[in-house]
């Protein structure tokens, strides 16, 4: 889906008059394609009267912000402090050779997944963990990790 | 007549990771299919996640039970056996009874180190209700201040309490208000909860965010009148879904009931209150880069002065406290403030929550009074190591602390004893590690860290961070130097003297007290080319022992680059120049046959 001048003007209707809107409304354009293209970042700066620039300083700031296309789900793997000392290395390297990403890589040939390391899910408790699209899995082995991930790849590739 | 039977299940974010949405499901049914009169209601978290997901029954109103690691198929046999007076006594967790099923509790016991003043509603009440706060004094606290307090009483009220800034730094929240309060006074003011929990390894603000958010948001109007603000901000982190939905339903609720919006109960006092994301930057935690993100721009800290309550959101007087001292306040109001600062030890007063985790047996959430020891928190509370291997060292306030050896651990936790360690008191994380955990990789996460998430402001905290880093990279690599101990000790000094803000002042610290305390394992890094906990991959290998071996071939299989061969049935091999010592092998092999050497 891309962003068409009706979806544009919904979002400045929505947006323009509220204080400090940038990051919301970039979070919600971020919805759009999954990323934010250059395109969208060009037709906001157009349509809000607002500095190229200033958009893709805010964008390339937040690490919520993505410039790349992005697999259809989403694995991020905790690199907390608690997953860290618990083995979040085995964790993200057999979940990467699970999908056969190789090291550069993290979104998979099938377009299903992107992998990234996050700094803490706050779940260290359940050291180490992992949350996929919006459901957080605990006390993972690199085995137990990879059959999750299996099990989503069989389920989403249907 | 009977009452209905009361099912609480916990499902804040570590409740659902460990199952708890299917055992809510599965009770449900069981009421359902077996004509129970009885309801199950959702509660979050009581802080014993390592017991998740837990159960907890009644009749309505009366004595409880609060099971743990429930299973799915143990949910009918605990339910029918509590209907039918025939309770299961296995894996109690807590009681409320006080006859031989207290006995059977087995937390009962370290739950009297505790005291519970944040954490008083957390996995007790649904958090979906405002209902079920207002039932537990919720409100009460405003009620009172509305009714009874000008604005300068509720400061003197909190400044009397002793209250210090959870969030780390540990000012006082008292004199804050004031400086806030008496900032341009008649012009718009605004209020922020901080609740941008970056720290790795803590999660106290996500759980009273879940499990208890109309407790901030009762801190934060009361605050908001105390110091004349009409409009505020709690900034969330995006990666707390569960919570931004709990305090999403609270705030729509707070102005069904009006105590949120204009003209509060009645009183000539408006507030309204919104919930900023975040969008992913740990700086943002610092108050003025906090500020700058809310107003839509790069989060970067300025310089202070001014001081948010000179200048802050949108220019105007500001008043920023992290979700635990918000917590704190309605506490406060009720208990009295004089009570509060009995509590605690020096100029620390109240409770501290801390998040345990690492190799800690009991890993969770605790409230303990100020002035409790670091070992008691540990091992009376936490049950001591997970592992068989023994405690190494406790890290404590996150990128910006330290860790703390077993010799220190009869400190007492209060602002200015944990400060003298080199560590900091911080936001309460805790984690706890075993001699499996290398203090320089320790020391080189961090850094990881903190170079990574530096705005790139100020030049030491932006390039000096990278040298850091980058040193101990080489030292974990096997390629350090004796005189790298020598630079990054002068590297440290210039961070911390020119950085501007919190983050890179304290960047540092986690390599200064590995190097204060553990200085022995840098140099066996260097001068040994030795690893002691066996973690930096650089300088250790995998063996196969012959004698274990039973040539299963395990191993082999799931080698990703290959490097293990032979017969079957015969001991195996590792080619060491294949090998990327990622420790599947070892992971696979269950004859113990591999060795880190």
């Amino acid at each position: 889906m891309l962003l068409t001048e009706e979806t544009l003007d919904n979002l400045y209707d929505k947006y323009s008059k509220s204080k400090g809107f940038l990051i919301p409304l970039l979070q919600e354009a971020q919805q759009i394609e999954g990323y934010l293209s250059k395109e969208i970042m060009q037709k906001i700066s157009h349509r809000f009267n607002l500095k190229i620039a200033d958009i893709y300083g805010v964008a390339t700031f937040y690490s919520m912000f993505r410039l790349k296309p992005q697999g259809q789900h989403t694995i991020k793997i905790c690199k907390g402090t608690a997953c860290h000392v618990s083995g979040a290395d085995l964790i993200i390297s057999a979940v990467k050779n699970c999908l056969k990403l190789q090291t550069d890589e993290d979104t998979s040939s099938d377009n299903l997944f992107t992998v990234s390391e996050v700094a803490c899910l706050g779940c260290c408790s359940l050291a180490p963990a992992m949350m996929i699209d919006d459901k957080t899995y605990g006390n993972l082995s690199p085995d137990k990790a990879s059959a999750i991930v299996e099990e989503l790849k069989q389920k989403f590739s249907k | 007549m009977v009452k209905p039977i009361h099912i609480k299940i916990g499902v804040a974010s570590c409740g659902i990771a460990a199952g708890a949405g299917e055992i809510f499901d599965v009770a449900q049914e069981i009421i359902k299919q077996n004509d129970i009169v009885g309801y199950v209601t959702k509660t979050a978290c009581i802080g014993m996640c390592f017991a998740e997901p837990l159960l907890e029954i009644s009749y309505e109103g009366e004595e409880s039970i609060i099971y743990s690691k429930v299973q799915k198929d143990e949910v009918e046999k605990i339910i029918l056996g509590f209907y039918n007076q025939k309770i299961v006594d296995k894996n109690i967790l807590l009681t409320s009874y006080t006859n031989e099923l207290a006995d059977k509790a087995s937390e009962q016991e370290t739950l009297n180190f505790q005291k519970r003043i944040v954490l008083q509603n957390c996995g007790i009440i649904n958090p979906e209700s405002i209902d079920e706060y207002i039932e537990n004094k919720g409100y009460k606290a405003l009620q009172k201040v509305l009714n009874e307090y000008s604005q300068n009483q509720v400061i003197d009220q909190i400044t009397t309490s002793g209250l210090r800034g959870r969030g780390g730094a540990g000012f006082p929240t008292g004199l804050k208000w004031k400086l806030a309060k008496d900032s341009r006074p008649g012009e718009k003011k605004y209020i922020i909860c901080n609740a941008d929990e970056g720290d790795p390894g803590a999660f106290m603000d996500r759980s009273v965010l879940e499990g208890d958010p109309h407790a901030v948001i009762e801190g934060m109007i009361i605050a908001a009148y105390a110091i004349g603000a009409d409009e505020g901000y709690i900034y969330v982190r995006a990666e707390y879904p569960l919570a931004i939905k709990h305090l999403q339903i609270a705030i729509h609720e707070a102005y069904e009931m009006h105590f949120l919006g204009q003209t509060i109960m009645g009183h000539n006092f408006n507030f309204d209150l919104h919930i900023k994301e975040g969008a992913g930057a740990f700086v943002c935690g610092e108050e003025t880069a906090l500020i700058a993100s809310i107003e839509g721009k790069r989060g970067m800290p300025s310089i202070r002065p001014p001081y948010p309550a000179q200048s802050g959101l949108f220019g105007q007087p500001t008043n920023i406290n992290n979700v635990e001292t918000f917590a704190n306040i309605a506490r406060i109001i009720l208990m009295g403030s004089e009570n509060f600062a009995k509590l605690g030890y020096n100029k620390s007063k109240g409770t501290k929550v801390f998040a345990l985790a690492g190799k800690i047996k009991k890993s969770g959430l605790v409230e303990v009074p100020m002035g409790i020891t670091l070992r008691d928190i540990i091992f009376k509370i936490g049950g001591g190591m997970k592992t068989d291997s023994p405690f190494k060292a406790v890290q404590m306030g996150g990128p910006s602390g330290g860790c703390i050896p077993e010799a220190l651990l009869d400190t007492k936790v209060d602002y200015e004893s944990i400060n003298q360690t080199g560590a900091i008191m911080g936001s309460g994380g805790m984690v706890v590690m075993d001699n499996t955990t290398c203090m320089v990789d320790v020391a080189r996460f961090f850094l990881a860290f903190t170079q990574k998430e530096s705005c790139g402001k100020c030049t030491f905290c932006r390039v000096g961070t990278k040298r850091m880093l980058e040193i101990l990279t080489r030292i974990t690599e096997g390629k350090g130097e004796l005189s790298d101990i020598d630079l990054l000790e002068e590297l440290a000094e210039n961070i911390t003297q020119s950085s501007l803000c919190g983050l890179g002042q304290t960047a540092p610290n986690p390599v200064l007290t590995t190097l204060k305390y553990f200085r022995q394992e840098y140099e066996a890094h260097i001068i040994h080319k030795k690893c002691p906990a066996k973690v930096c991959k650089a300088l250790i290998s995998y063996n196969i022992i012959t004698d274990n071996c039973v040539g299963c071939t395990a191993c082999a299989k799931v080698c990703p680059v290959g490097c293990i061969s032979g017969e079957i049935k015969k001991p195996h091999i590792i080619d060491q120049n294949k090998c990327i010592k990622c420790g599947a092998c070892m992971n696979a092999c269950k004859f113990k046959a591999i060795e880190i050497n």
